[in-house]
């Protein structure tokens, strides 16, 4: 008997229902599948290997971002990665007939960022791709969840899966943001106060006066992190900004297609009074901007704190982690993290790499310098937020300051394409990862907000942004 | 894939938490190719910047050797959905994996791979970690018991579901083709409900 009063999750849960298996499995009805340069070529090849056949590929769409140089001139072999995947990836996508954004193609970018830009994920689909962040997309009130390559594998030949059912937690941010913080700040802060696994298990609904008053790229930041709180599904319930958003782009449905789907769409929220298995509230009014001082997004603080003791009150498997962390930093205990030198600062990847991110970092950029010393990145995330950028002059205001203005990708966020920080340098970084060698062998990876990463730009040093008079 | 009853074997410990996918299989070693991943588990855990082994690492001590059980810390597994995590965790001969808290797609992962990982509360694995000196464990699967070298037996729970694909060896593709009917019905009732979610073919 499914309960009258249902949570978000619920409801999209229940409309991509094949069948209930019992033990709290479902067969999941997949309405869109994402591939990309890893995750595809090879399996696609399984695929052809089983001897199964993909059963819809109008459904299925490629784009390669991981291991794609960002350079202005890149190619295929700018890079030995991409020079392998790439021939693969294209000729896969071709045998199978899946419509793939080439490079070269103004709509190649970061999976996640095209997906939802092209209209290809909708509210109310199920969306699975390779990739653990598609969590992203679910802040289109979305299903979306990323899978292993056995799951694609099984998705390609059968448009459906095995899922076991998450319970459901709700986190509400109230509050007005302070002025230099924003949706990274909110997802971090979340992170560190209730930990990496503190969402393991749950599909999280993000909701709140604070969330409702996002734009939509900040809404992806809050649900491209819900994976790192340990929780595969983040969601969103849409309103008229994802409507208008999603409505833009040129797959979404058009004319009378599009009147249904506003219909079904308007529906896609928790009822008043559903039961979620667990609630955090969090007010955000006084919350600082957030960085990470160690290796997991669970080491965060304000950035005018102290970095922590790693004793004090904690397990030791805990206290191993974070002597570990302490030590791979290169970092003392009681130590401010403001005033870290800095030799690196990446504005980018599924995290934040949309052009209110970019236009929140060029903010703090404009007319000012980047430290000597440092390297400095930004790289959109897609063709099409480039043009936008471009069109607002974003690209100038990065280029006169100092910052290489680069092609869509991944990028420094994972290494693969040989964007890296080099052993023992420091970077400040709009990614999700701070993991051990997450930016190339030995690299120290501070997250933060793409505000925060733009005025570690200029200082040469981790700083708060708001002593930037136009932040 | 290799079917999973029962486990009889030493268990190696690694209390460390937040093990992440990217420790277990390093972005550059994935399409390294050979043995590799297997190799390379764990890198940065198991070796030093200049490439020398750390004689700490926990996995690699003698008493250890042939170890088939793995007691981890909490979110083991935690990160990315690249399942060569899965692979090299295995490639190194571990068929269970026992911590407070797994990573959701690494969990899902091993299943599907003849891997349980097993959730026991903090106290519990603390506890079985300290009894893995070189004795035996013994899990079984069907039962749903690990006999730890004390004698004492501690129960697990795990998806009745994912507790038989492991004793038939089977993951879900073979389930999920057989209901091809179902699927079907599925997605035309689904046509008419929301046609907007839908695209024709060669579109």
């Amino acid at each position: 008997m499914k309960s009258a009063r249902r949570t978000l999750f619920e409801k999209l849960w229940d409309a991509h229902e094949i069948e209930d298996l019992g033990d709290g499995l479902g067969l999941i009805h997949i309405d869109r599948h994402l591939l990309h340069d890893l995750s595809g070529p090879f399996s696609l090849r399984a695929l052809r290997e089983r001897g199964l056949p993909l059963a819809h590929p109008e459904l299925t769409f490629a784009v390669p971002d991981h291991g794609v140089a960002t350079d202005p001139d890149r190619r295929d072999d700018s890079n030995p990665n991409s020079a392998k995947l790439l021939p693969l990836f294209r000729q896969s996508c071709a045998d199978f007939g899946v419509t793939l954004f080439d490079l070269g193609d103004v709509r190649q970018g970061i999976v996640h960022v095209v997906g939802p830009e092209l209209g290809i994920s909708l509210p109310g689909t199920s969306v699975v791709c390779g990739d653990s962040h598609t969590c992203t997309q679910g802040a289109l009130g979305a299903l979306a969840w990323g899978i292993g390559s056995t799951e694609i594998t099984q998705a390609l030949a059968t448009q459906a899966l095995v899922i076991e059912k998450p319970r459901t937690m709700r986190v509400d941010f109230e509050g007005e943001l302070p002025p230099g913080v924003g949706a990274k700040d909110l997802i971090l802060h979340l992170i560190g106060r209730h930990g990496a696994n503190g969402g393991t298990g749950y599909a999280v609904e993000f909701a709140g006066a604070t969330v409702r008053a996002l734009p939509m790229e900040g809404r992806m930041t809050l649900c491209n992190l819900a994976i790192e709180f340990g929780a595969r599904f983040g969601l969103i319930a849409p309103d008229e900004q994802t409507f208008a958003f999603v409505e833009s782009g040129p797959y979404a449905p058009k004319g009378e297609a599009l009147a249904r789907a506003s219909a079904d769409w308007r529906a896609l929220a928790s009822d008043e009074g559903a039961r979620f298995d667990r609630t955090i509230a969090i007010d955000v009014s006084l919350l600082a901007p957030q960085i990470t001082w160690g290796t997991s997004p669970e080491h965060v603080i304000g950035v005018g704190e102290r970095v922590p003791e790693p004793a004090a009150g904690r397990d030791a498997a805990t206290r191993e982690a974070r002597e570990a962390a302490l030590d791979y930093m290169d970092l003392r205990p009681g130590a401010p993290i403001e005033g870290l030198a800095i030799q690196h600062v990446f504005i980018g990847s599924c995290s934040n790499s949309r052009l209110s991110d970019l236009a929140a970092a060029a903010r703090v950029v404009r007319g000012r310098k980047v430290a000597e010393g440092v390297r400095a990145f930004v790289v959109p995330g897609s063709g099409l937020v480039k043009q936008q950028a471009e069109a607002e002059g974003l690209d100038r205001v990065f280029l006169d300051a100092g910052f290489e203005w680069r092609e869509p990708g991944c990028s420094m966020c994972m290494s693969m394409n040989g964007d890296r920080v080099p052993a023992g340098e420091r970077c400040v970084s709009t990614s999700n990862r701070n993991f051990v060698g997450r930016q190339g062998p030995g690299a120290r990876t501070h997250l933060a907000s793409p505000a925060m990463a733009a005025a570690a730009a200029i200082e040469g040093r981790i700083c708060d942004v708001r002593r930037f008079e136009n932040a | 894939m290799e079917r999973l009853e029962r486990v009889r074997g030493i268990a190696a410990s690694l209390p460390v938490e937040n093990v992440d996918t990217d420790t277990i299989t390093p972005m550059h070693r994935i399409l390294e190719g050979g043995d590799a991943l297997v190799r390379y588990a764990f890198e940065p855990l198991r070796f030093h910047e200049d490439g020398s082994r750390n004689p700490d690492f926990p996995l690699d001590q003698p008493r250890y050797e042939g170890a088939k059980i793995l007691i981890a810390g909490a979110n083991f597994g935690c990160g990315s959905s690249r399942e060569t995590a899965v692979w090299a965790v295995a490639g190194m001969g571990f068929r269970v994996l026992i911590a407070p808290s797994f990573g959701d797609i690494f969990f899902q992962n091993a299943f599907k791979n003849g891997m349980l990982p097993i959730v026991l509360p903090q106290g519990t694995v603390e506890h079985l970690a300290r009894l893995a000196d070189g004795a035996a464990f013994e899990v079984d699967l069907a039962t749903q018991t690990i006999q730890a070298p004390d004698g004492r037996t501690t129960p697990f729970e795990v998806n009745a579901f994912r507790k038989q694909g492991l004793l038939r060896g089977a993951d879900d593709l073979e389930l999920v083709l057989d209901r091809a009917e179902a699927i079907r019905t599925f997605q035309a009732r689904d046509r008419a409900a929301r046609p907007w979610a839908w695209r024709e073919p060669g579109s």
